[in-house]
């Protein structure tokens, strides 16, 4: 069994299937990229995995306990941290405090101060904007106050959906430099991508989603060259 | 003429703190909770009951009151959370209307439950629990003084001093602990985008029973409050009140903590000013047009419009 393992996952929107015996996994230390067209059911799975949402059938293991009914906010405390599609920031709160909510599950404020730094010190615009109020924020900054805010617990599996969402191609590269960096530093990332070439680029494995359910998979340096990945998602 | 400010000042304070505790409520899951008005009636029938049922109460002078404040705060605060958890948490994801329905119900519920219990009739507030009776010197008539200090050229009685003390107490501790605390921050976290707080760790379910708490247990200790002072009670004294502080929610920003402060002093003292200008009997009338003037005028109150979505 995997380190992360979803196991022929249905999950139902209401009548509206979403998952359909969707079935992967990330061993811990990689960083695995979800790919799939619009509507294919990556934001599904990764607010599955986050205890958002549960599925009707088929389980969710992860680090040796079954996590598939295990509510999002103990998840978050377990060690899972998520960067939500479209970014969430807290608008009308300071990028510190948006930080300091990132490390709400940690007890000690001087662990919550020196994370907060670090972040400061892996993206210093963050740093000079601490005082700024999150929605006033460029989308880019956003961004990365979205990552930043999953870092405070330092969790062992980051999830991350689009990431790279309207940001320019050098900002593109920076994040997914961030990200490499994390990953380097210990933590599994499962990334969620729109940007296939970027996401190929630092992810090890990937996996194609269509329609609720895995369609390929391999390592990310295959998928890159399979002829069916680059028609449909690198666009040559 | 600052009499009169005074004394708007000193009401006001009641409906502020009723009034935090509608728009705490309305910031974190956007409900009108109508039944929130019948927590502060029920806040002074509990301090009512104790200071009848609790024996050798009286013995403890004014520290009486600190008893039923203490008792009214535990059971006004725990019937918010369940009223919450029984009835409004059920319908969370059902449509607005559903829920603001049930909280019309509930103010039934209180209100009538109430009357089955304590009986119809406006209930005397027992001697040994008037504010004003601590706070009198007894002059060569053996008549009862009410100790006052003067303010420029009015008087706050001493009962009136200790009550707005209190209020502005209790009203900079909650605005600490909402702005400066770690569940203070995951209750605006909550009220801004609840998936997002969840994804932070937040249990929102049990930040939404705290909220609960702390709204209920304040109106629970302005029902005490205006029991000690008005000294006498009745079962739908909440339905007005209650509709004040909406009111002064509304107009201070619905939603947005210091709106509430804000909202509900200047209610009192346009209520005050008004009365003064046309006579007592539209005394009433005031909250209503201030509330329809803002709702057409300015729905999103004094504090202007993205604090609404605030706490
Ligand atoms: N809250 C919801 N209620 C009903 N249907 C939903 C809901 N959320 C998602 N869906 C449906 O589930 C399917 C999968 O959606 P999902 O958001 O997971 O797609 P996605 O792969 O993340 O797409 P995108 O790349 O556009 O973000 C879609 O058909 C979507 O319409
Ligand atoms: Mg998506």
């Amino acid at each position: 069994m995997s380190w992360l393992e979803v196991k022929d996952v249905d999950l139902f929107y209401g009548k509206v299937q979403a998952l359909r015996g969707l079935s992967f996994g990330v061993e811990q230390g990689e960083i695995v990229a979800l790919l799939g067209n619009n509507g294919a059911g990556k934001s599904t799975t990764l607010n599955m995995v986050s205890g958002i949402f549960r599925p009707a059938t088929g389980s969710v293991n992860w680090d040796g306990h079954d996590i598939t009914k295990i509510k999002a906010h103990k998840l978050v405390e377990m060690g899972i941290a998520q960067v939500p599609e479209g970014r969430r920031i807290f608008s009308t709160m300071t990028v510190e405090e948006n930080l300091k909510l990132g490390g709400y599950t940690v007890r000690d404020k001087a662990t919550i101060t020196r994370r907060i730094e670090r972040v400061f010190h892996l993206m210093p615009r963050l740093g000079e904007r601490r005082s700024q109020e999150g929605g006033t924020l460029s989308g880019g900054e956003q961004q990365m106050l979205a990552i930043g805010r999953a870092l405070i617990t330092s969790p062992k599996l980051l999830l991350l959906d689009e990431p790279s969402m309207g940001l320019a191609p050098l900002l593109v590269a920076q994040v997914m430099e961030i990200i490499h960096h994390i990953n380097e530093a210990g933590t599994t990332v499962l990334i969620v991508e729109q940007n296939a070439k970027a996401a190929l680029k630092i992810a090890h494995r990937a996996y194609v989603i269509d329609n609720g359910t895995v369609t390929l998979s391999g390592p990310a340096a295959e998928l890159a060259q399979d002829q069916r990945v680059i028609e449909a998602y690198l666009g040559m | 003429m600052t009499q009169v400010i005074l004394n708007g000042l000193f009401v006001g304070s009641f409906y502020a703190l009723i009034a935090l505790g509608y728009s705490m409520v309305y910031g974190i899951i956007k409900l009108l909770n109508f039944a929130h008005g019948d927590i502060f009636m029920f806040g002074a029938y509990i301090g009512m009951t104790c200071l009848v049922a609790i024996p050798g109460i009286g013995s403890l002078g004014i520290g009486a009151l600190a008893v039923i404040l203490l008792v009214s705060i535990v059971l006004t605060g725990t019937t918010g959370v369940l009223i919450e958890a029984l009835a409004y948490r059920p319908l969370r994801t059902a449509p607005r209307l559903s829920v603001l329905i049930t909280a019309v119900g509930m103010s039934f519920f209180l209100e009538y439950g109430v009357r089955q219990i304590w009986g119809p009739d406006p209930q005397p507030w027992p001697s040994n629990g008037r504010l004003s009776d601590f706070l009198s010197t007894t002059d060569a008539t053996g008549a009862k003084q009410q100790l006052s200090v003067p303010i420029f050229d009015g008087a706050l009685t001493y009962s009136q001093l200790v009550i707005l003390a209190f209020a502005v107490v209790l009203m900079a501790a909650l605005a600490l602990y909402i702005g400066k605390t770690r569940e203070g921050r995951a209750m605006r976290a909550i009220a801004l985008d609840q998936r997002a707080a969840s994804l932070m760790g937040v249990n929102v379910n049990a930040t939404i029973s705290r909220v609960f708490f702390i709204g209920s247990a304040m109106a629970g200790v302005a029902g005490v409050m205006h029991g000690a002072y008005y000294s006498s009670i009745t079962f739908l004294m909440g339905f007005l009140l209650g509709l004040k502080a909406f009111t002064a929610a509304v107009i201070g920003g619905i939603g947005n903590l210091y709106g509430a402060m804000l909202g509900g002093l200047t209610l009192g003292l346009l209520e005050s000013i008004g009365t003064t200008l046309l006579g007592g009997e539209w005394k009433d009338v005031f909250a209503f047009v201030f509330l329809i003037l803002f709702l057409t005028v300015k729905p999103t109150g004094i504090l202007g419009e993205r604090v609404v979505e605030r706490m």
